[in-house]
């Protein structure tokens, strides 16, 4: 197992006593990708916020690169290579865009190399960041912000980068540019990706693994390569 | 005195009044803003930065009585804060109204603490030689009108204290993790930011800050162990109308709070100004409920 960026085990969530999140269990490899699909409110944003530290396993076990992280918080999640890609972009508005991504620095601290500038891959996977350096983050319009947060959680060299729905709101020229950066993420820096999303099409283009979440369970998963999008969009459509 | 003159001394006694108030809040201003804390024993950390100043004035120092007062009181109130934030703040994060209770407990215990060392009767600390005078404003056509250069100085270290706090948190490395955790808790987390080290040092600065406050004002009145009492109600005022979490906000409500409250002083009693000192914050937060400056964070909206 341990050959995973990422394994969850039977990892449950709840809010006080009502479980929203029931006994999940997934992998991905280094350069990989998942998606976990499912309409609004099945449970997806809080099972991405438990992997990422932000809400406590009810139970389970989150194992990341083969150590068990289950009980670590978020922010020495972060520095063990969790990158984490929000929904709604989760930008500091106030903060300029290079401001922004120096602060991906915190997460490499007690790493060997760690500390010093946003390294330059950054810049050449989003060249927008290069031209928009000076600008506040609440400035930017929503395919910019999303580039920004994607390359903020590069700048903490993750070995899992989680997004949340990357796509929403966003016109489809810069979805399409997203999408060739998350492939170059996987191929060249050998990042494992786990997103959830709602737009099939993107899903499909992305991840070569698909789970189907519904009532906080998993019901239904494959391979995108051997399913076609039409044969889960009975579970998504409302 | 002529009716320059006074316009000139209460414009004076605002600007001073203010810098008292600024002092009081900028600590409580820092922990109300970034943590949604609300430290009630704020107002005793002022009261031990008195009596620590009061302990720095019976040693054998000489000249060096005033820094060391200061710097002692600073460092004490700071040291403290740590400890209240370790064992009381940080065991309730989430559950404001038990963080109020706790830390009023803490300030009664402090109230009884220094009564039992100090006694209820207050301790003096007198004001160097060299700050005794006052500056007379005779030679610019204002007769009667003096600014005493204990009040000069007090204006000056809260200038000192808030341009120091202003730079950090806007210029330094450190300062940007402070604004990301004020703006999205979360995602400074997700980001490698150990959010409660953040919270930990902010709290200590804050409480520092009260300290060198309460040693600034041992200047200018006795040290009582219910000091801080008296303050801490105006901290409060001042950091509502000035705005949750904005140092710009706190300057600007301190600054009009004094100069409000000498201004009304010139018309009636002490104690009926406060009362319309009062009824004049209550009308205003009515009209901008997030006070001057609203640059509220997601975090305290969400709590």
């Amino acid at each position: 197992m341990s050959s995973n960026a990422i394994a969850l085990e039977g990892v449950s969530a709840a809010y006080g006593q009502s479980r929203v999140v029931h006994s999940i269990s997934l992998a991905v490899a280094p350069g990989d990708a998942a998606t976990i699909l499912g309409r609004n409110g099945v449970g997806k944003t809080t099972l991405l916020r438990t992997i990422v530290g932000l809400h406590p396993a009810a139970s389970g076990r989150i194992v990341l690169d083969g150590d068990d992280v289950t009980e670590a918080r978020a922010f020495t999640r972060a520095r063990r290579g969790v990158g984490y890609v929000p929904q709604g972009r989760g930008v500091f508005q106030h903060l300029t865009v290079e401001e922004n991504l120096e602060l991906g620095l915190a997460a490499l601290r007690g790493r060997p190399g760690g500390g010093g500038t946003v390294p330059g891959h950054v810049f050449e996977i989003f060249p927008v960041l290069d031209r928009l350096r000076g600008r506040k983050a609440g400035l930017l319009s929503g395919g910019e912000a999303q580039q920004l947060s994607i390359g903020r959680a590069l700048v903490t060299r993750p070995r899992l980068l989680i997004l949340d729905e990357p796509t929403e709101g966003i016109q489809p020229s810069v979805v399409q540019q997203i999408a060739d950066a998350l492939a170059v993420i996987r191929r060249e820096l050998k990042v494992a990706v786990l997103l959830v999303e709602q737009y099939l099409a993107f899903a499909w283009s992305v991840g070569e693994r698909f789970y189907v979440m519904r009532g906080g369970r998993i019901v239904m998963q494959g391979e995108t390569a051997a399913q076609a999008p039409e044969s889960v969009a009975h579970l998504l459509n409302i | 005195m002529t009716e320059l003159g006074l316009v000139a001394s209460q414009l004076f006694n605002g600007i001073s009044l203010g810098s008292i108030l600024l002092l009081a809040a900028l600590g409580l201003a820092l922990s109300f803003g970034l943590m949604n804390v609300i430290n009630m024993a704020h107002g005793e950390l002022l009261m031990m930065g008195g009596y620590l100043a009061y302990l720095a004035y019976r040693m054998p120092v000489g000249p060096w009585r005033l820094p060391l007062a200061l710097l002692l009181a600073a460092a004490g109130a700071a040291l403290f804060g740590a400890l209240l934030e370790l064992t009381v703040v940080r065991r309730l994060y989430g559950r404001p109204l038990d963080t109020l209770l706790a830390t009023w407990g803490v300030s009664l215990l402090m109230q009884q603490g220094a009564r039992s060392l100090f006694g209820p009767v207050g301790v003096e600390v007198t004001a160097p030689d060299w700050l005794a005078g006052a500056i007379p404003l005779r030679s610019i056509g204002l007769p009667g009108v003096e600014l005493p250069l204990v009040r000069l100085f007090i204006i000056a270290v809260a200038g000192v204290v808030l341009a120091g706090l202003a730079l950090v948190l806007t210029r330094s490395r450190w300062g940007r993790l402070v604004r990301a955790v004020q703006e999205d808790r979360d995602m400074a987390e997700a980001l490698g930011i150990n959010s409660r080290r953040v919270d930990l040092v902010i709290f200590m600065i804050g409480t520092g800050v009260a300290g060198l406050a309460g040693a600034a004002l041992a200047l200018i009145a006795p040290v009582t162990p219910t000091v801080g009492q008296s303050y801490i109600v105006y901290a409060f005022l001042v950091v509502i109308v000035g705005g949750l979490g904005s140092l710009t906000g706190t300057a600007a409500a301190a600054l009009a709070v004094g100069l409000l409250s000498a201004w009304l002083q010139v018309f009636t009693s002490v104690s009926l100004a406060d009362v319309l000192l009062l009824v004049v914050v209550m009308a205003f937060i009515q009209v901008r409920p997030r006070g001057i400056v609203t640059r509220l964070s997601r975090a305290l909206e969400e709590a």
